[in-house]
């Protein structure tokens, strides 16, 4: 395990670990519905990325953790493909996005949803109007009040009130922009779904309840989540698979506990610093709770 | 087609069931919406059972028709089952609002008074702006150390160095222009030399300035608009005010002053290039030696004609920064904004400069510098 001497490794892959079915030969390729190989970005002379790897399996919420200015929000954006790469491919749900033309990979861009960090709403346009956007552009022939129920229920669906579909992203706090962004993002009902560090800026209740509001889509709507965040509650509670970038690559991808039985410093101090540790005790309890109260209702 | 969702009716004792089939997706579902929303019968049952694949829009029309006419779901798959109970948690019962556009007849009226109360309520605002600018102009003077020098010389540079290459080729092409056409209509008199009087006093005294302003409006009225603008959207202004910097001696008094300052020397250089350009043409076509056009115009432009020149440059370069920082600093909420606020700008400062301009003119002629 080189990982904490990264630029001594030979083989990248080396350290990245495998959860799950075993090693990536057992696994069809179509149960990767992301697959990132060889990415590498350069702004000027600063490179962001050199030869990065990361597979994101069907179905599952993947986290993605690093320091600051480690790229996480640029790789998002070279995987939804706005952003060109300097170098390597990246497969989403079976399409090339570096091979595509920006006007030729529209296929699929009914099938992804992506809520960026600042929300980015159009701001000229009412919640309910930019939950529409996506629907009359694919979908021009949902009528008016069809479109308008589904902007509402939508809209209902993030937490938000009712009466906040008429209003503009000005009169909104920074919260409810976060849901009526993911409500847009979920207009089109996608399988895929990019969070740009969704919780941030939520306080703690608002920001669990958007966690299991996450899990429960996930759940029903047998989504994958690519989910960009800080929030290590978030990551202990629903996230699947973690990956950690550092080092301008994807140094780790895993379970929490696998991640842990590395010896990266970064890893540690990321889940054994004193955030982390709370995060982590808080999960324990809330599972001894839950299944103490299963063993109680037997 | 059995790609596309369907439905049919099946008349029972108690009410119609309805039977739906096919995939209940957002891909597929427009259609069919407008139909069941056509049933008048009353339904008991939603048979769900050959309903292929379903998403949260099929579930959200299961749910609401269930909710209107009291109906039981029956043959749901889990999928389906999951999604409509959810849905139905979160369901307030109330009908989606749809925000009509105003009609006509209502909407034209509308505008017409909000422009009229825009109008007067802007005029009040833009007097309030003045006020608060001179403010912190008179702050500075006391305190001239708060002054932005910096600040200054780079919008100097930005208005007035940045926009000489522009600003001299227009005035050379006009004068160009002026000389031409003017000749064209003096050789009818045989009086083609005095086309050096018109091209130096026409460009000294009114297009030099003229052309200027209007250019300074369009290329620096609107970059203040949507650069404070863009500031104000973003918070950077809100920032300021918080760390205890004036919005109004950082932005706006450098920009300003600059366009103040640099506004004659503008005018007096588009004035030179225009009187270059005639003496080009004269040169070319009329057979009036280029050093012969302009030592002529030292003779036959009175001094007057400069100092009107001069004075419009100052008056105008405050009309011009004013709108567009007052545009600017009124932008709020969201990006279309910024757009509207520095079309306003620049239509602002040019039409203030043009009617000041008429203006001048008469007020000049009534002084005697005619």
């Amino acid at each position: 395990m080189n990982a904490t001497d990264p630029d001594t490794a030979d083989h990248p892959e080396a350290d990245h670990l495998q959860t799950g079915a075993g090693s990536p030969s057992d696994v069809q390729a179509d149960q990767f519905i992301i697959r990132v190989q060889g990415l590498r970005d350069v702004f000027g002379s600063f490179v962001v990325h050199d030869n990065l790897d990361l597979d994101v399996r069907r179905g599952e919420i993947l986290g993605v953790v690093g320091g600051s200015g480690t790229g996480k929000s640029v790789l998002m954006r070279a995987i939804i493909g706005l952003q060109l790469p300097d170098d390597g491919s990246i497969e989403v749900l079976g399409e090339s996005i570096t091979a595509a033309r920006e006007d030729a990979d529209i296929a699929i861009r009914n099938r992804w949803g992506v809520l960026f960090q600042g929300g980015a709403l159009f701001s000229t346009l009412t919640v309910a109007e930019n939950v529409e956007v996506p629907l009359r552009e694919f979908y021009p022939e949902i009528d008016e009040q069809l479109l308008a129920e589904i902007a509402h229920y939508k809209v209902l669906l993030t937490g938000l009130p009712g009466d906040a579909a008429l209003k503009f992203p000005s009169e909104l706090s920074g919260g409810m922009v976060k849901r009526a962004g993911l409500a847009r993002a979920l207009a089109l009902d996608p399988e895929l779904l990019f969070l740009d560090e969704p919780t941030s800026g939520l306080d703690p209740i608002a920001a669990a309840a958007f966690d299991q509001l996450i899990k429960e889509l996930q759940q029903t709507l047998g989504l994958t989540v690519f989910l960009i965040t800080h929030d290590l509650d978030t990551l202990h509670e629903i996230c699947d698979r973690v990956a950690v970038l550092a080092d301008k690559r994807v140094i780790a991808v895993g379970t929490i506990p696998e991640l842990l039985a590395t010896d990266h410093p970064w890893i540690q101090e990321y889940f054994n610093g004193p955030r982390g540790r709370a995060a982590s005790d808080a999960w324990h309890q809330d599972k001894q709770r839950a299944s103490a109260d299963n063993g109680n209702a037997r | 087609m059995s790609d596309m969702p369907d439905f049919t009716l099946i008349p029972g004792e108690s009410g119609d069931t309805l039977v739906l089939t096919g995939p209940l997706l957002v891909s597929t579902l427009g259609r069919l919406d407008q139909r069941l929303r056509a049933i008048t019968t009353p339904i008991a049952k939603v048979d769900l059972g050959g309903v292929g694949a379903i998403d949260t829009v099929g579930a959200w029309i299961c749910c609401r028709l269930t909710r209107d006419s009291g109906a039981e779901i029956v043959n749901a798959g889990d999928t389906a089952q999951r999604l409509i109970g959810e849905l139905r948690k979160i369901d307030d019962g109330r009908p989606a609002e749809i925000s009509r556009p105003m009609l006509i007849w209502l909407r034209v009226p509308a505008n017409v008074g909000d422009t009229v109360i825009g109008l007067a309520l802007g005029a009040v605002a833009v007097l309030g702006f003045v006020g608060q600018m001179m403010l912190a102009a008179g702050g500075m003077l006391r305190h001239p150390g708060r002054f932005r020098t910096r600040a200054l010389v780079h919008q100097m540079e930005l208005v007035g160095v940045n926009s000489l290459g522009i600003i001299g080729l227009m005035s050379f092409l006009v004068g160009i222009v002026i000389a031409q056409q003017g000749s064209v209509e003096l050789r009818q008199f045989g009086a083609e030399v005095y086309t050096i009087n018109l091209v130096g006093r026409l460009t000294l005294r009114e297009l030099g300035i003229l052309m200027t302003a209007i250019m300074v409006a369009g290329r620096s009225g609107s970059a203040f608009a949507a650069e404070l603008g863009t500031m104000k959207l973003t918070e950077e202004v809100d920032a300021m005010r918080t760390i205890g910097v004036s919005p109004m001696e950082a932005l706006i008094v450098p920009r300003v002053l600059a366009t103040v300052v640099m506004m004659p020397l503008l005018g007096v250089y588009s004035a030179v290039m225009g009187i270059i350009g005639g003496a080009f043409l004269g040169q070319v076509s009329l057979g009036i030696p280029f050093l012969t056009f302009l030592s002529r115009i030292r003779l036959v432009v009175p001094i007057s004609d400069v100092w009107v020149g001069l004075t419009k440059g100052p008056v105008f370069g405050l009309i011009v920064a004013l709108a567009g920082c007052y545009q600017g600093m009124q932008v709020k909420s969201n990006a279309e904004e910024v757009g509207k606020r520095t079309t306003a700008a620049v239509v602002m400062a040019i039409f203030t400069v043009i009617v000041l301009d008429a203006f001048f003119a008469v007020f000049f002629t009534e002084i005697g510098w005619g």
